[in-house]
């Protein structure tokens, strides 16, 4: 029974059952086509499936040699550094801009699509505009030469230890006007009689962000922090088109590996076991996170 | 007589399929400008015929792409009739039995006597004819500028010593001796002509037969430290680079050449370049008379309806007229030996010869580079070290031992 | 258009209003370079871009680049240009943003104020259902797509954006519709309004703002996907699998001023989308809904 539905009467114990019914399709695709394919795959992790999926099981030689592979493990650190800068940066840039923009701000409406932009533009392409703009031969250090700046220097993409970077520079361009619209959606949402009362008791505009809109802010930024995980560890056509994994192997993340092995390798076992991996890892970071945030609600 | 025999089969199928009205669906990537309107007399021909087609392209990473629509294709039992293909996908492919049996058309058309034995060895499994090769991509090329070439003073590279004078005196000369994309497998397709010009012996024990000894040995250190020599030409803004725009290097004088299969001198062409009098294509220095290549093949699914049209299209496909119309745009040549080489360039035309002389004397390699020797895992292991040797990760001999590891934990 | 009821703002100084714009201002250059990159060589002839410097303005300006994307490039055999693809992008798109979002809006308004044991765990799992890699889901969703007979459709393209677009949308719904006073749901069950009645009354009209980003995140995603539209969508390629052939051609001459063109061209009903779904970013409705 539903804890707080009010006063049983016929009409309100009908009405109990209607939100399951509202819930159920979407629990039911999840069920399926998530957590089923989700036990499926670790299923193949333990198989010699290599161009198609096969059935005879082989134990754990996937995962021998999934950590036995430097690349494996390269692409895991990449993705911590890239994870950790591109998560904090984009939210940082996000609230920052729409804080900055809900300051009934001129132009507003020219400013939004032009901070969400990015987004649209599919990253096939505009990989190649980053890439030779980031190239040192043809783009921006070259051109600050040609200006007379001559010793400018950008050269990161072609450093093996740099070219990380670029690819979190790219990525915190394409997402973080999304995150601000994120972040403008919450503030849009936070009663305005609340600011008003707060700034009649003489708050700082300082302290009134950081002591009532950021705390009121808290569900939005769950979101931004679920959803830029989500693009940190999926991130896979940014890298193919910017630096196709290299200078080497030095960008390769988890999920170019995973292609890689899955598709191009033909070990679609290994593949399989690098999700896994992937997906327990997700798990063992988010469920506390989780966790600490939707306890709280109760 | 047998031409006669054939069409009576396939009036036979017909009749069935005027009603059925066949379509083949073909999943391919040849989405450039030229070589797609090269294949668009294959679709006329066919349409000719009252066949239907259905363009199923999807480009990206040489192929990578389709395979993996090709997979989700196949696992959703809705295979397309024809796919293009490469190398030992097509062998995989055969293993999961899903492909269909072109020996009817290929016996009346006898394929047997056209088709070089190494590209046969694609195009059939167990016996039986289940591909139609469309080309022969030869991929030990180099591409150098006249201009550069004459600045020199030298004549064209034969041997290793001559191609470092040439390339020594193009650096004296002030230009970047070497274009180069770094990009995987851009770095094996030179990788790949390196090993050759150690040897055909050492190129069937490394890059074929993957015997441990041929690739951890002396000789492969030696390829590495070829490598590492060669890497000294290239410029330091090389990382990443598309290949054309390594070509366009070398048609803008910044460079003095490219290593690079016979696609290149597509873009050579569109400059307005003449081979032999604005650039000049050689094998690489001490791989003369051998060719490593890459074909590509329409691979036929085992279809329920449309074994005519499939059989059709398999026949088009492998018509001297369409075979000479596709390689003179795509740069490539034809995949059976009898075609006429009126139509080809300077360049097509010793790639011609080289491919028939080749043939002839056992000299035809499948490239490593691009999946003709060995199968995909394999490839992108030796991929893995080559480029990180390229870039200066290994020395050559930690490189070598690297080879060994790689291939083993691969296959 | 919005701005007669935003006014969360405080007093700020002058100094303090010129430097927010100063920084509104520079953000704004930052992310329109690379676009001033793409749409600079867009109209540019191609020897221009191979001969010259890319991040210099045109100096033969021309428009071909944009018809051929349009009209006349080669995508398969045939020189059909994007435009043809463009048509199976939208009948993908359209019913797959309104079914997810609709569902999306309808299970954060179940999770949030219909509350029920062990919600909070269906919540959380469907967040990390979030995080599901496409390559793992591509052979198994196959298998279903051929058993239900929906390979190579649209109708299975839908499905399959959907299934992995709901997490998402139940995610922004959730999360925004937690800071509603549920005070204000209890009033009105004791009214008597049913559960369709409190949504459509209640919450739907204090929605835009977070439906404007859940519409962005959705159409986005889907308009852009390539690895679902080149697998399952047969021979009703979606627009991306399109500009992937243009741009991806791996032996021809690649023409980037058309590869940048079609780029642009590809995104402009996302723009659309953004631009105009942005006039639903308006405050104070709810202060308005709390009065009563």
């Amino acid at each position: 029974m539903p804890a707080r539905t009010p006063a049983p009467d016929l009409r309100s114990r009908l009405q109990a059952w209607i939100p399951k019914l509202v819930l159920s399709p979407t629990i039911a695709m999840m069920l399926a086509f998530v957590y089923g394919f989700i036990l499926y795959t670790v299923y193949l992790s333990f198989t010699n499936s290599r161009m198609l999926p096969k059935y005879d099981l082989i134990g754990l030689e996937n995962y021998q040699k999934l950590w036995g592979l430097s690349a494996w493990w390269t692409a895991v650190g990449n993705l911590a550094v890239f994870a950790l800068l591109y998560i904090s940066l984009c939210i940082a840039i996000g609230l920052a801009l729409a804080i900055f923009l809900d300051q009934k701000i001129r132009g507003e409406g020219l400013l939004r699509p032009i901070y969400l932009y990015p987004m649209a533009l599919s990253f096939i392409v505009t990989g190649t505009a980053w890439k030779w703009f980031m190239d040192p031969g043809i783009g921006l250090e070259n051109t600050m030469h040609l200006w007379g700046w001559e010793s400018f220097e950008f050269g990161w993409i072609k450093d093996r230890d740099m070219a990380i970077y670029t690819i979190v520079i790219a990525a915190v361009w394409q997402t973080s006007g999304f995150v601000m619209a994120m972040f403008l959606a919450g503030l849009r949402g936070i009663d305005n009689e609340i600011l008003k009362a707060a700034q009649i008791d003489g708050a700082s505009n300082w302290n009134l962000y950081r002591r009532i809109v950021i705390p009121m802010l808290r569900p939005a930024f769950l979101s931004a922090f679920v959803i830029l995980s989500h693009l940190a560890v999926k991130s896979y056509d940014l890298v193919i088109a910017l630096t196709g994994g290299g200078p080497g192997r030095a960008t390769e993340l988890p999920a170019t590996f995973m292609y890689s092995y899955t598709f191009t390798r033909n070990q679609m076992g290994v593949g399989a076991a690098s999700a896994v991996i992937m997906l327990m890892t997700i798990a063992a970071i988010m469920t506390p996170y989780l966790y600490a945030e939707l306890k709280e609600k109760r | 007589m047998l031409k006669n025999l054939y069409s009576g089969v396939a009036g036979l199928a017909l009749v069935a399929s005027v009603a059925a009205a066949e379509d083949v669906e073909v999943l391919h990537w040849w989405t450039a400008g030229g070589e797609a309107a090269a294949l668009n007399v294959l679709k006329d021909d066919l349409q000719g015929q009252g066949i239907g087609w259905v363009d199923m392209p999807v480009a990206g990473g040489g192929g990578e792409a389709a395979m993996t629509t090709l997979r989700a294709r196949v696992t959703a039992g809705d295979a397309p009739t024809a796919v293009q293909m490469l190398g030992f996908d097509i062998k995989d492919w055969a293993a999961e039995d899903v492909l269909g049996n072109l020996n009817e058309v290929a016996e009346a058309e006898g394929w047997d006597k056209v088709v070089p034995e190494a590209l046969q060895y694609f195009s059939k499994d167990d016996g039986n004819w289940i591909a139609a090769p469309v080309n022969v991509h030869s991929t030990n090329w180099v591409w150098i500028s006249k201009s550069a070439l004459d600045a020199t003073g030298l004549d064209a590279p034969q041997s290793w010593e001559e191609l470092i004078a040439v390339l020594d005196a193009m650096k004296a000369n002030g230009i970047t001796p070497l274009a180069h994309g770094g990009q995987a497998w851009q770095d094996a397709t030179i990788f790949d002509a390196v090993v050759l010009s150690l040897g055909d012996d050492f190129y069937t024990a490394s890059m074929i037969d993957l015997d441990p000894d041929a690739l951890g040995g002396d000789t492969m250190v030696e390829a590495f430290e070829r490598m590492a020599k060669l890497r000294s030409y290239v410029d330091d803004n090389f990382s990443g680079r598309d290949w054309n725009l390594a070509s366009s290097m070398v048609i803008n004088g910044e460079a003095g050449m490219q290593m690079m299969g016979d696609w290149a001198k597509g873009e050579f062409l569109r400059a307005d370049m003449t081979p032999g009098e604005d650039f000049v294509c050689i094998r690489f220095p001490g791989t003369q008379g051998a060719v490593t290549f890459n074909s590509d093949q329409f691979v036929m699914f085992d279809v329920a309806d449309g074994d005519a049209a499939q059989l059709a299209m398999a026949k088009a496909v492998m018509d001297p007229a369409f075979q000479s119309a596709f390689n003179v745009v795509k740069g490539s040549v034809p995949a059976r030996t009898d075609v006429p080489n009126d139509a080809f360039d300077g360049c097509g035309k010793k790639g011609m010869a080289d491919l028939a002389e080749a043939g002839s004397n056992g000299r035809l390699f499948g490239s490593m580079a691009h999946g003709h020797s060995v199968p995909a895992s394999v490839k992108n292991a030796i991929y893995d070290v080559v480029t990180a040797h390229f870039n200066g990760e290994y020395d050559a001999a930690t490189a070598a031992e690297e080879l060994v590891n790689a291939v083993e934990f691969a296959q | 258009m919005s701005h007669v009821t935003q006014d969360s703002t405080l007093r700020t100084s002058r100094a303090n209003r010129v430097l927010i714009y100063l920084v509104l201002l520079l953000f704004a250059l930052f992310y329109l370079l690379p676009f001033f990159v793409m749409l600079a060589n867009s109209l540019k002839p191609l020897s221009e871009i191979t001969g010259g410097n890319m991040l210099a303005l045109p100096r033969d300006w021309t428009i071909t680049p944009w018809l051929t994307a349009w009209s006349s490039a080669q995508i398969g055999i045939e020189p059909t240009g994007l435009r043809p693809y463009f048509l199976n992008s939208i009948l993908m798109v359209v019913p797959a943003v309104a079914i997810s979002t609709v569902l999306g809006a309808l299970n954060g308004y179940v999770l949030t104020k219909w509350r029920f044991r062990g919600d909070t765990i269906l919540f959380g799992l469907m967040m990390f259902s979030c995080f599901i890699p496409f390559q793992i889901v591509l052979i198994p969703m196959a298998t279903v797509l051929g058993k239900l007979g929906l390979a190579g459709s649209i109708p299975g393209l839908v499905l399959v954006h959907v299934v992995y677009g709901v997490g998402f949308t139940t995610l922004y719904y959730r999360n925004y519709y937690a800071a509603f006073p549920t005070e204000l749901i209890r009033a009105a069950m004791i009214d008597g309004a049913g559960f369709f009645r409190i949504f459509w009354r209640i919450l739907l009209p204090v929605s835009g703002p977070i439906t404007v980003v859940s519409v962005i995140w959705q159409f986005t995603n889907i308009w852009n996907d390539f690895l679902f539209g080149a697998s399952f969508g047969g021979t009703a390629q979606p627009m991306t699998v399109a500009l992937n052939n243009l741009v991806q051609s791996s032996t021809g001459v690649k023409e980037y001023n058309v590869h940048f063109a079609g780029a642009i061209l590809a995104a402009l009903p996302t723009l659309l989308v953004y631009v105009v779904a942005g006039r639903f970013f308006v405050r104070g409705l709810m202060a308005g809904s709390v009065k009563g």
